[in-house]
Protein backbone atom coordinates (compact mmCIF):
# COMPACT_ATOMS: atom_id res chain seq x y z
CA UNK A 1 0.00 0.00 0.00
CA UNK A 2 1.58 3.26 -1.08
CA UNK A 3 0.49 6.60 -2.45
CA UNK A 4 -0.65 4.95 -5.69
CA UNK A 5 -2.91 2.65 -3.68
CA UNK A 6 -4.38 5.64 -1.90
CA UNK A 7 -4.94 7.28 -5.27
CA UNK A 8 -6.88 4.23 -6.48
CA UNK A 9 -9.04 4.22 -3.38
CA UNK A 10 -9.82 7.91 -3.55
CA UNK A 11 -10.48 8.22 -7.28
CA UNK A 12 -13.58 6.15 -6.69
CA UNK A 13 -14.85 8.78 -4.26
CA UNK A 14 -14.21 11.44 -6.88
CA UNK A 15 -17.32 10.46 -8.76
CA UNK A 16 -19.65 11.42 -5.94
CA UNK A 17 -17.91 14.67 -5.05
CA UNK A 18 -18.83 18.19 -5.99
CA UNK A 19 -16.77 20.03 -8.59
CA UNK A 20 -14.83 21.83 -5.86
CA UNK A 21 -14.18 18.46 -4.21
CA UNK A 22 -12.63 17.18 -7.43
CA UNK A 23 -10.41 20.23 -7.75
CA UNK A 24 -9.34 19.73 -4.13
CA UNK A 25 -8.48 16.11 -4.83
CA UNK A 26 -6.40 17.09 -7.89
CA UNK A 27 -4.53 19.73 -5.89
CA UNK A 28 -3.84 17.18 -3.13
CA UNK A 29 -2.49 14.57 -5.49
CA UNK A 30 -0.58 16.69 -7.93
CA UNK A 31 0.73 19.60 -5.88
CA UNK A 32 1.19 17.90 -2.54
CA UNK A 33 1.61 14.15 -2.76
CA UNK A 34 3.46 14.21 -6.05
CA UNK A 35 5.77 17.05 -5.01
CA UNK A 36 6.39 15.20 -1.74
CA UNK A 37 7.32 12.01 -3.52
CA UNK A 38 9.37 13.31 -6.45
CA UNK A 39 11.06 16.30 -4.85
CA UNK A 40 10.75 16.83 -1.14
CA UNK A 41 11.78 13.33 -0.09
CA UNK A 42 15.12 13.66 -1.82
CA UNK A 43 15.75 17.07 -0.24
CA UNK A 44 15.25 15.65 3.24
CA UNK A 45 16.90 12.34 2.34
CA UNK A 46 20.28 13.17 3.85
CA UNK A 47 19.00 15.31 6.71
CA UNK A 48 20.67 13.20 9.39
CA UNK A 49 23.81 12.10 7.58
CA UNK A 50 24.65 15.65 6.51
CA UNK A 51 23.77 17.23 9.87
CA UNK A 52 27.23 18.26 11.11
CA UNK A 53 28.19 19.58 14.53
CA UNK A 54 31.45 21.34 15.28
CA UNK A 55 32.66 18.71 17.74
CA UNK A 56 34.21 15.31 17.81
CA UNK A 57 32.27 14.24 20.91
CA UNK A 58 30.53 10.94 20.06
CA UNK A 59 26.77 11.10 20.39
CA UNK A 60 26.57 14.86 20.24
CA UNK A 61 25.49 14.81 16.59
CA UNK A 62 22.63 12.36 17.22
CA UNK A 63 21.42 14.10 20.34
CA UNK A 64 21.40 17.53 18.75
CA UNK A 65 19.63 16.26 15.65
CA UNK A 66 16.99 14.61 17.79
CA UNK A 67 16.61 17.76 19.87
CA UNK A 68 16.00 20.03 16.90
CA UNK A 69 14.01 17.61 14.71
CA UNK A 70 11.65 15.59 16.94
CA UNK A 71 9.75 14.54 13.83
CA UNK A 72 10.93 15.13 10.30
CA UNK A 73 8.95 17.44 8.00
CA UNK A 74 8.51 14.64 5.51
CA UNK A 75 6.87 12.33 8.01
CA UNK A 76 4.63 15.11 9.28
CA UNK A 77 3.50 15.88 5.74
CA UNK A 78 2.88 12.22 4.98
CA UNK A 79 0.74 11.89 8.13
CA UNK A 80 -1.08 15.09 7.30
CA UNK A 81 -1.86 13.95 3.77
CA UNK A 82 -3.09 10.55 4.91
CA UNK A 83 -5.34 12.00 7.61
CA UNK A 84 -6.65 14.74 5.35
CA UNK A 85 -7.58 12.37 2.52
CA UNK A 86 -9.25 9.67 4.60
CA UNK A 87 -12.49 11.47 5.61
CA UNK A 88 -13.47 11.03 1.96
CA UNK A 89 -13.76 7.33 2.79
CA UNK A 90 -16.74 8.14 5.04
CA UNK A 91 -18.53 9.31 1.90
CA UNK A 92 -17.44 6.21 0.00
CA UNK A 93 -18.79 3.99 2.75
CA UNK A 94 -22.10 5.82 2.85
CA UNK A 95 -22.47 5.62 -0.92
CA UNK A 96 -21.70 1.89 -0.82
CA UNK A 97 -24.30 1.45 1.90
CA UNK A 98 -26.93 3.32 -0.13
CA UNK A 99 -26.14 1.28 -3.20
CA UNK A 100 -26.52 -1.88 -1.14
CA UNK A 101 -29.94 -0.71 0.07
CA UNK A 102 -31.03 0.07 -3.47
CA UNK A 103 -29.95 -3.37 -4.65
CA UNK A 104 -31.87 -4.97 -1.80
CA UNK A 105 -34.94 -2.99 -2.77
CA UNK A 106 -34.59 -4.05 -6.39
CA UNK A 107 -34.35 -7.67 -5.31
CA UNK A 108 -37.47 -7.34 -3.17
CA UNK A 109 -39.46 -5.59 -5.87
CA UNK A 110 -38.46 -8.25 -8.37
CA UNK A 111 -36.28 -6.11 -10.63
CA UNK A 112 -33.01 -7.80 -9.78
CA UNK A 113 -31.75 -8.30 -13.33
CA UNK A 114 -28.18 -7.55 -14.35
CA UNK A 115 -29.05 -4.33 -16.16
CA UNK A 116 -30.70 -2.69 -13.15
CA UNK A 117 -27.95 -3.85 -10.81
CA UNK A 118 -25.38 -2.27 -13.11
CA UNK A 119 -27.41 0.92 -13.21
CA UNK A 120 -27.36 1.09 -9.40
CA UNK A 121 -23.61 0.64 -9.37
CA UNK A 122 -22.98 3.24 -12.04
CA UNK A 123 -25.37 6.05 -11.27
CA UNK A 124 -24.05 9.08 -9.47
CA UNK A 125 -25.58 9.68 -6.03
CA UNK A 126 -27.01 13.07 -5.39
CA UNK A 127 -25.59 14.77 -2.35
CA UNK A 128 -28.88 15.06 -0.51
CA UNK A 129 -30.40 13.79 2.69
CA UNK A 130 -28.12 11.82 4.98
CA UNK A 131 -25.38 11.70 2.34
CA UNK A 132 -25.26 15.48 2.55
CA UNK A 133 -24.57 15.29 6.27
CA UNK A 134 -21.87 12.65 5.79
CA UNK A 135 -20.26 14.75 3.07
CA UNK A 136 -20.34 17.90 5.19
CA UNK A 137 -18.84 16.00 8.13
CA UNK A 138 -16.04 14.72 5.94
CA UNK A 139 -15.25 18.27 4.76
CA UNK A 140 -15.30 19.52 8.36
CA UNK A 141 -12.91 16.78 9.42
CA UNK A 142 -10.59 17.59 6.55
CA UNK A 143 -10.52 21.22 7.64
CA UNK A 144 -9.88 20.19 11.21
CA UNK A 145 -6.97 17.93 10.33
CA UNK A 146 -5.38 20.52 8.07
CA UNK A 147 -5.63 23.17 10.78
CA UNK A 148 -4.28 20.86 13.48
CA UNK A 149 -1.27 19.89 11.42
CA UNK A 150 -0.54 23.49 10.45
CA UNK A 151 -0.58 24.32 14.14
CA UNK A 152 1.67 21.37 15.04
CA UNK A 153 4.08 22.50 12.36
CA UNK A 154 4.13 26.00 13.74
CA UNK A 155 4.68 24.70 17.28
CA UNK A 156 7.51 22.38 16.31
CA UNK A 157 9.23 24.62 13.78
CA UNK A 158 8.25 28.21 14.52
CA UNK A 159 8.64 30.55 11.57
CA UNK A 160 8.78 27.90 8.83
CA UNK A 161 12.26 28.97 7.96
CA UNK A 162 15.07 26.47 8.21
CA UNK A 163 18.17 27.94 9.84
CA UNK A 164 21.65 27.19 8.54
CA UNK A 165 23.09 27.06 12.02
CA UNK A 166 21.62 25.88 15.29
CA UNK A 167 23.37 26.06 18.65
CA UNK A 168 23.10 22.94 20.73
CA UNK A 169 24.03 22.29 24.38
CA UNK A 170 22.35 18.97 25.09
CA UNK A 171 24.40 16.34 26.95
CA UNK A 172 26.94 14.94 25.90
CA UNK A 173 27.90 18.00 23.86
CA UNK A 174 30.59 19.99 25.66
CA UNK A 175 29.31 23.55 26.24
CA UNK A 176 27.46 25.07 23.32
CA UNK A 177 28.20 23.54 19.96
CA UNK A 178 27.50 24.87 16.46
CA UNK A 179 25.49 22.47 14.32
CA UNK A 180 24.91 22.95 10.63
CA UNK A 181 21.82 21.79 8.81
CA UNK A 182 21.99 20.43 5.29
CA UNK A 183 20.28 22.31 2.45
CA UNK A 184 18.42 24.85 4.61
CA UNK A 185 17.41 27.12 1.75
CA UNK A 186 15.97 24.31 -0.35
CA UNK A 187 14.12 23.03 2.70
CA UNK A 188 12.69 26.49 3.36
CA UNK A 189 11.50 26.74 -0.24
CA UNK A 190 9.70 23.42 -0.05
CA UNK A 191 8.27 24.15 3.39
CA UNK A 192 6.79 27.40 2.10
CA UNK A 193 5.48 25.61 -1.00
CA UNK A 194 3.74 22.91 1.05
CA UNK A 195 2.36 25.55 3.37
CA UNK A 196 0.90 27.52 0.47
CA UNK A 197 -0.74 24.43 -1.04
CA UNK A 198 -2.09 23.52 2.37
CA UNK A 199 -3.68 26.97 2.64
CA UNK A 200 -5.14 26.61 -0.85
CA UNK A 201 -6.68 23.29 0.21
CA UNK A 202 -8.13 24.90 3.33
CA UNK A 203 -9.70 27.62 1.19
CA UNK A 204 -11.11 25.04 -1.23
CA UNK A 205 -12.61 23.08 1.66
CA UNK A 206 -14.23 26.20 3.08
CA UNK A 207 -15.61 27.09 -0.34
CA UNK A 208 -17.02 23.58 -0.68
CA UNK A 209 -18.66 23.85 2.74
CA UNK A 210 -20.25 27.17 1.82
CA UNK A 211 -21.40 25.76 -1.52
CA UNK A 212 -23.02 22.74 0.12
CA UNK A 213 -24.81 24.85 2.71
CA UNK A 214 -26.06 27.33 0.11
CA UNK A 215 -27.25 24.48 -2.12
CA UNK A 216 -29.12 22.87 0.74
CA UNK A 217 -30.79 26.16 1.65
CA UNK A 218 -31.71 26.81 -1.99
CA UNK A 219 -33.17 23.33 -2.33
CA UNK A 220 -35.10 23.76 0.88
CA UNK A 221 -36.61 27.08 -0.22
CA UNK A 222 -37.45 25.59 -3.63
CA UNK A 223 -39.15 22.70 -1.92
CA UNK A 224 -41.15 25.12 0.21
CA UNK A 225 -42.30 27.16 -2.77
CA UNK A 226 -43.08 24.15 -5.03
CA UNK A 227 -44.30 21.45 -2.67
CA UNK A 228 -46.20 19.33 -5.20
CA UNK A 229 -44.75 20.21 -8.56
CA UNK A 230 -41.14 20.21 -7.40
CA UNK A 231 -40.91 16.47 -7.67
CA UNK A 232 -42.37 15.90 -11.08
CA UNK A 233 -42.56 18.67 -13.59
CA UNK A 234 -39.61 20.79 -12.60
CA UNK A 235 -36.96 18.15 -12.93
CA UNK A 236 -36.36 16.15 -16.02
CA UNK A 237 -37.20 12.53 -16.47
CA UNK A 238 -34.16 11.10 -14.72
CA UNK A 239 -34.17 13.62 -11.92
CA UNK A 240 -37.70 12.79 -10.86
CA UNK A 241 -36.72 9.15 -10.72
CA UNK A 242 -33.58 10.12 -8.79
CA UNK A 243 -35.72 12.09 -6.40
CA UNK A 244 -37.98 9.09 -5.91
CA UNK A 245 -34.90 6.99 -5.42
CA UNK A 246 -33.68 9.35 -2.73
CA UNK A 247 -37.11 9.28 -1.14
CA UNK A 248 -36.96 5.51 -1.03
CA UNK A 249 -33.44 5.70 0.36
CA UNK A 250 -34.54 8.09 3.05
CA UNK A 251 -37.50 5.94 3.95
CA UNK A 252 -35.21 2.92 4.12
CA UNK A 253 -32.58 4.59 6.24
CA UNK A 254 -34.80 6.62 8.54
CA UNK A 255 -37.04 3.85 9.70
CA UNK A 256 -36.20 1.06 12.09
CA UNK A 257 -37.05 -2.53 11.56
CA UNK A 258 -36.62 -4.86 8.67
CA UNK A 259 -36.93 -3.93 5.02
CA UNK A 260 -40.14 -5.93 4.69
CA UNK A 261 -41.75 -3.91 7.47
CA UNK A 262 -40.80 -0.73 5.69
CA UNK A 263 -42.28 -1.97 2.44
CA UNK A 264 -45.44 -3.11 4.19
CA UNK A 265 -45.85 0.28 5.85
CA UNK A 266 -45.34 2.12 2.60
CA UNK A 267 -47.56 0.10 0.36
CA UNK A 268 -47.37 2.72 -2.38
CA UNK A 269 -43.65 1.99 -2.67
CA UNK A 270 -44.28 -0.99 -4.96
CA UNK A 271 -45.77 1.30 -7.57
CA UNK A 272 -42.99 3.88 -7.09
CA UNK A 273 -40.40 1.14 -7.35
CA UNK A 274 -41.95 -0.03 -10.62
CA UNK A 275 -41.97 3.45 -12.06
CA UNK A 276 -38.42 3.99 -10.89
CA UNK A 277 -37.04 0.88 -12.48
CA UNK A 278 -38.91 1.58 -15.68
CA UNK A 279 -36.89 4.74 -16.28
CA UNK B 1 1.86 9.10 -6.92
CA UNK B 2 4.69 9.63 -9.34
CA UNK B 3 5.44 10.55 -12.92
CA UNK B 4 3.61 7.44 -14.15
CA UNK B 5 0.41 8.58 -12.51
CA UNK B 6 0.82 12.03 -14.06
CA UNK B 7 1.22 10.33 -17.43
CA UNK B 8 -2.07 8.47 -16.88
CA UNK B 9 -3.87 11.66 -15.94
CA UNK B 10 -2.53 13.63 -18.88
CA UNK B 11 -2.92 10.83 -21.40
CA UNK B 12 -6.65 11.38 -21.24
CA UNK B 13 -6.26 15.03 -22.17
CA UNK B 14 -4.32 14.00 -25.27
CA UNK B 15 -7.48 12.97 -27.03
CA UNK B 16 -8.84 16.50 -27.13
CA UNK B 17 -5.61 18.25 -28.03
CA UNK B 18 -4.51 19.55 -31.38
CA UNK B 19 -1.75 17.63 -33.19
CA UNK B 20 0.83 20.16 -31.99
CA UNK B 21 -0.48 19.59 -28.47
CA UNK B 22 0.06 15.86 -28.85
CA UNK B 23 3.62 16.41 -30.07
CA UNK B 24 4.23 18.72 -27.11
CA UNK B 25 2.96 16.09 -24.66
CA UNK B 26 5.22 13.45 -26.22
CA UNK B 27 8.25 15.74 -26.06
CA UNK B 28 7.42 16.52 -22.42
CA UNK B 29 7.18 12.91 -21.35
CA UNK B 30 9.98 11.40 -23.38
CA UNK B 31 12.59 14.12 -23.57
CA UNK B 32 12.06 15.80 -20.25
CA UNK B 33 10.40 13.62 -17.63
CA UNK B 34 12.01 10.41 -18.77
CA UNK B 35 15.47 11.98 -19.06
CA UNK B 36 15.00 13.49 -15.62
CA UNK B 37 14.10 10.17 -14.07
CA UNK B 38 16.54 7.82 -15.82
CA UNK B 39 19.57 10.05 -16.19
CA UNK B 40 19.58 13.42 -14.54
CA UNK B 41 18.61 12.20 -11.07
CA UNK B 42 21.66 9.93 -10.98
CA UNK B 43 24.00 12.70 -12.10
CA UNK B 44 22.80 14.94 -9.29
CA UNK B 45 22.41 12.07 -6.82
CA UNK B 46 25.71 12.66 -5.01
CA UNK B 47 25.70 16.43 -5.34
CA UNK B 48 26.05 17.13 -1.64
CA UNK B 49 28.02 14.09 -0.57
CA UNK B 50 30.69 14.77 -3.17
CA UNK B 51 30.76 18.52 -2.73
CA UNK B 52 34.20 18.85 -1.21
CA UNK B 53 35.73 21.97 0.37
CA UNK B 54 39.38 22.48 1.14
CA UNK B 55 38.93 22.77 4.88
CA UNK B 56 38.40 20.61 7.93
CA UNK B 57 36.17 23.20 9.55
CA UNK B 58 32.91 21.41 10.43
CA UNK B 59 29.88 23.03 8.87
CA UNK B 60 31.77 24.91 6.20
CA UNK B 61 30.84 22.40 3.51
CA UNK B 62 27.15 22.51 4.40
CA UNK B 63 27.05 26.26 4.43
CA UNK B 64 28.93 26.65 1.17
CA UNK B 65 26.76 24.09 -0.56
CA UNK B 66 23.65 25.86 0.64
CA UNK B 67 25.07 29.19 -0.49
CA UNK B 68 25.81 28.07 -4.04
CA UNK B 69 22.81 25.76 -4.54
CA UNK B 70 19.73 27.30 -2.92
CA UNK B 71 17.59 24.76 -4.78
CA UNK B 72 18.91 21.81 -6.70
CA UNK B 73 18.51 21.68 -10.49
CA UNK B 74 16.61 18.41 -10.20
CA UNK B 75 14.00 19.82 -7.87
CA UNK B 76 13.61 22.92 -9.97
CA UNK B 77 13.02 20.81 -13.07
CA UNK B 78 10.57 18.57 -11.24
CA UNK B 79 8.57 21.59 -10.09
CA UNK B 80 8.75 23.10 -13.58
CA UNK B 81 7.43 19.90 -15.15
CA UNK B 82 4.60 19.62 -12.65
CA UNK B 83 3.53 23.23 -13.15
CA UNK B 84 3.85 23.09 -16.91
CA UNK B 85 1.76 19.94 -17.27
CA UNK B 86 -1.09 20.91 -14.98
CA UNK B 87 -2.82 23.58 -17.13
CA UNK B 88 -3.86 20.68 -19.37
CA UNK B 89 -6.10 19.60 -16.50
CA UNK B 90 -8.20 22.72 -17.04
CA UNK B 91 -9.03 21.34 -20.48
CA UNK B 92 -9.74 17.91 -19.02
CA UNK B 93 -12.13 19.43 -16.49
CA UNK B 94 -13.92 21.43 -19.16
CA UNK B 95 -14.30 18.38 -21.38
CA UNK B 96 -15.61 16.32 -18.44
CA UNK B 97 -18.10 19.09 -17.72
CA UNK B 98 -19.33 19.13 -21.33
CA UNK B 99 -19.61 15.38 -21.35
CA UNK B 100 -21.65 15.54 -18.16
CA UNK B 101 -24.00 18.05 -19.77
CA UNK B 102 -24.40 15.88 -22.86
CA UNK B 103 -25.19 12.89 -20.68
CA UNK B 104 -27.78 14.93 -18.86
CA UNK B 105 -29.33 15.95 -22.18
CA UNK B 106 -29.28 12.39 -23.36
CA UNK B 107 -30.97 11.17 -20.21
CA UNK B 108 -33.66 13.79 -20.53
CA UNK B 109 -34.46 12.25 -23.88
CA UNK B 110 -33.69 15.42 -25.76
CA UNK B 111 -34.42 15.13 -29.50
CA UNK B 112 -31.44 17.31 -30.37
CA UNK B 113 -29.01 14.87 -28.81
CA UNK B 114 -27.78 12.75 -31.67
CA UNK B 115 -25.97 10.06 -29.72
CA UNK B 116 -27.29 6.58 -29.54
CA UNK B 117 -25.91 5.60 -26.17
CA UNK B 118 -23.73 6.68 -23.29
CA UNK B 119 -20.71 4.92 -24.71
CA UNK B 120 -20.72 7.23 -27.69
CA UNK B 121 -20.85 10.27 -25.45
CA UNK B 122 -17.99 8.92 -23.40
CA UNK B 123 -15.88 8.30 -26.46
CA UNK B 124 -16.75 11.43 -28.36
CA UNK B 125 -13.98 13.84 -29.16
CA UNK B 126 -14.93 17.47 -28.69
CA UNK B 127 -14.03 20.09 -31.21
CA UNK B 128 -11.97 22.95 -29.89
CA UNK B 129 -14.45 25.75 -30.31
CA UNK B 130 -16.59 27.99 -28.23
CA UNK B 131 -15.75 28.13 -24.56
CA UNK B 132 -13.49 25.09 -24.90
CA UNK B 133 -11.32 27.14 -27.28
CA UNK B 134 -10.87 29.79 -24.62
CA UNK B 135 -10.03 27.19 -21.96
CA UNK B 136 -7.54 25.52 -24.27
CA UNK B 137 -5.92 28.81 -25.23
CA UNK B 138 -5.67 29.85 -21.56
CA UNK B 139 -4.03 26.55 -20.71
CA UNK B 140 -1.39 27.07 -23.42
CA UNK B 141 -0.87 30.60 -22.21
CA UNK B 142 -0.30 29.42 -18.64
CA UNK B 143 2.10 26.75 -19.86
CA UNK B 144 4.12 29.41 -21.65
CA UNK B 145 4.18 31.62 -18.59
CA UNK B 146 5.32 28.81 -16.31
CA UNK B 147 8.05 27.72 -18.72
CA UNK B 148 9.31 31.28 -19.02
CA UNK B 149 9.22 31.89 -15.27
CA UNK B 150 11.19 28.76 -14.49
CA UNK B 151 13.75 29.46 -17.23
CA UNK B 152 14.24 32.89 -15.76
CA UNK B 153 14.48 31.53 -12.20
CA UNK B 154 17.11 29.08 -13.41
CA UNK B 155 19.15 31.74 -15.13
CA UNK B 156 18.82 34.09 -12.18
CA UNK B 157 19.91 31.52 -9.61
CA UNK B 158 22.77 29.95 -11.50
CA UNK B 159 24.14 32.90 -13.50
CA UNK B 160 24.07 31.21 -16.83
CA UNK B 161 23.82 27.49 -17.47
CA UNK B 162 27.34 26.38 -16.94
CA UNK B 163 28.42 24.42 -13.87
CA UNK B 164 31.87 25.55 -12.71
CA UNK B 165 34.38 23.06 -11.31
CA UNK B 166 35.57 25.30 -8.54
CA UNK B 167 33.73 27.74 -6.31
CA UNK B 168 35.28 30.08 -3.80
CA UNK B 169 33.38 30.33 -0.56
CA UNK B 170 33.81 32.61 2.46
CA UNK B 171 30.55 32.17 4.36
CA UNK B 172 30.83 31.68 8.11
CA UNK B 173 32.13 29.35 9.63
CA UNK B 174 34.61 28.89 6.82
CA UNK B 175 37.93 30.46 7.76
CA UNK B 176 38.81 33.08 5.10
CA UNK B 177 38.12 32.00 1.53
CA UNK B 178 37.89 28.32 0.87
CA UNK B 179 37.99 26.37 -2.41
CA UNK B 180 35.02 24.08 -2.95
CA UNK B 181 34.78 21.54 -5.74
CA UNK B 182 31.54 20.52 -7.43
CA UNK B 183 31.02 16.87 -8.37
CA UNK B 184 30.60 15.98 -12.10
CA UNK B 185 30.47 19.55 -13.41
CA UNK B 186 30.80 18.69 -17.10
CA UNK B 187 28.07 16.05 -17.02
CA UNK B 188 25.84 18.48 -15.15
CA UNK B 189 26.50 21.17 -17.75
CA UNK B 190 25.61 18.75 -20.57
CA UNK B 191 22.31 17.81 -18.97
CA UNK B 192 21.51 21.39 -18.07
CA UNK B 193 22.01 22.48 -21.68
CA UNK B 194 19.94 19.52 -22.87
CA UNK B 195 17.03 20.35 -20.56
CA UNK B 196 17.20 24.02 -21.52
CA UNK B 197 17.15 23.11 -25.21
CA UNK B 198 14.14 20.82 -24.81
CA UNK B 199 12.42 23.48 -22.73
CA UNK B 200 12.96 25.97 -25.57
CA UNK B 201 11.54 23.47 -28.07
CA UNK B 202 8.48 23.11 -25.85
CA UNK B 203 8.10 26.88 -25.71
CA UNK B 204 8.28 27.02 -29.52
CA UNK B 205 5.68 24.26 -29.81
CA UNK B 206 3.38 26.13 -27.45
CA UNK B 207 3.79 29.37 -29.43
CA UNK B 208 3.09 27.46 -32.67
CA UNK B 209 -0.01 25.90 -31.14
CA UNK B 210 -1.22 29.29 -30.00
CA UNK B 211 -0.75 30.72 -33.51
CA UNK B 212 -2.51 27.71 -35.00
CA UNK B 213 -5.50 28.13 -32.71
CA UNK B 214 -5.71 31.84 -33.41
CA UNK B 215 -5.54 31.32 -37.17
CA UNK B 216 -8.21 28.60 -36.95
CA UNK B 217 -10.41 30.96 -35.00
CA UNK B 218 -10.09 33.78 -37.53
CA UNK B 219 -10.51 31.43 -40.45
CA UNK B 220 -13.69 29.98 -38.99
CA UNK B 221 -15.01 33.43 -38.30
CA UNK B 222 -14.40 34.65 -41.82
CA UNK B 223 -15.86 31.42 -43.25
CA UNK B 224 -18.98 31.85 -41.21
CA UNK B 225 -19.32 35.48 -42.25
CA UNK B 226 -18.90 34.43 -45.87
CA UNK B 227 -21.25 31.44 -45.74
CA UNK B 228 -24.02 33.09 -43.76
CA UNK B 229 -26.05 33.79 -46.92
CA UNK B 230 -25.06 30.77 -49.00
CA UNK B 231 -26.58 27.29 -48.84
CA UNK B 232 -24.65 25.51 -46.10
CA UNK B 233 -22.78 22.39 -47.25
CA UNK B 234 -22.61 19.18 -45.26
CA UNK B 235 -19.65 20.10 -43.05
CA UNK B 236 -20.91 23.56 -42.21
CA UNK B 237 -24.34 22.09 -41.34
CA UNK B 238 -22.72 19.77 -38.82
CA UNK B 239 -20.59 22.58 -37.51
CA UNK B 240 -23.66 24.77 -37.14
CA UNK B 241 -25.47 22.00 -35.31
CA UNK B 242 -22.46 21.50 -33.05
CA UNK B 243 -22.23 25.21 -32.45
CA UNK B 244 -25.94 25.38 -31.67
CA UNK B 245 -25.58 22.59 -29.17
CA UNK B 246 -22.53 24.18 -27.62
CA UNK B 247 -24.43 27.43 -27.30
CA UNK B 248 -27.39 25.71 -25.70
CA UNK B 249 -25.10 23.98 -23.25
CA UNK B 250 -23.22 27.12 -22.41
CA UNK B 251 -26.44 29.13 -22.17
CA UNK B 252 -28.01 26.68 -19.80
CA UNK B 253 -24.99 26.88 -17.58
CA UNK B 254 -24.89 30.66 -17.75
CA UNK B 255 -21.52 30.75 -19.44
CA UNK B 256 -20.63 33.66 -21.63
CA UNK B 257 -21.55 32.96 -25.22
CA UNK B 258 -18.58 33.79 -27.33
CA UNK B 259 -19.45 35.85 -30.34
CA UNK B 260 -19.22 33.14 -32.95
CA UNK B 261 -22.84 33.54 -33.86
CA UNK B 262 -23.34 36.98 -35.25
Amino acid sequence: MNWAGLYTVLSGVNRHSTAIGRIWLSVIFIFRIMVLVVAAESVWGDEKSAFTCNTQQPGCNSVCFDHFFPISHIRLWALQLILVTTPALLVAMHVAYQQHQEKKLLVLTGHADAKHMEEVKKHKMRIAGSLWWTYVCSVVFRLLFEAVFMYIFYMLYPGYQMMRLVKCEAYPCPNTVDCFISRPTEKTIFTVFMLVTSSICIILNMAELVYLVVRACARRSQHHSNPSSGKGSFYGHKHSSEYKQNEINQLLTEQDGSLKDMLRRNSGLQEKGDRCSAC
Amino acid sequence: MDWGALHTILGGVNKHSTSIGKIWLTVLFIFRIMILVVAAEKVWGDEQDDFVCNTLQPGCRNVCYDHFFPISHIRLWALQLIFVSTPALLVAMHVAYRRHEKKRQFRKGDQKCEFKDMEEIRKQRFRIEGSLWWTYTSSIFFRLIFEAVFMYAFYFMYDGFRMPRLMKCNAWPCPNTVDCFVSRPTEKTVFTIFMIAVSSICILLNVAELCYLLSKFFLRRSKKAGNSKQQPNHETKEETKQNEMNELISDSCQNTVIGFSS
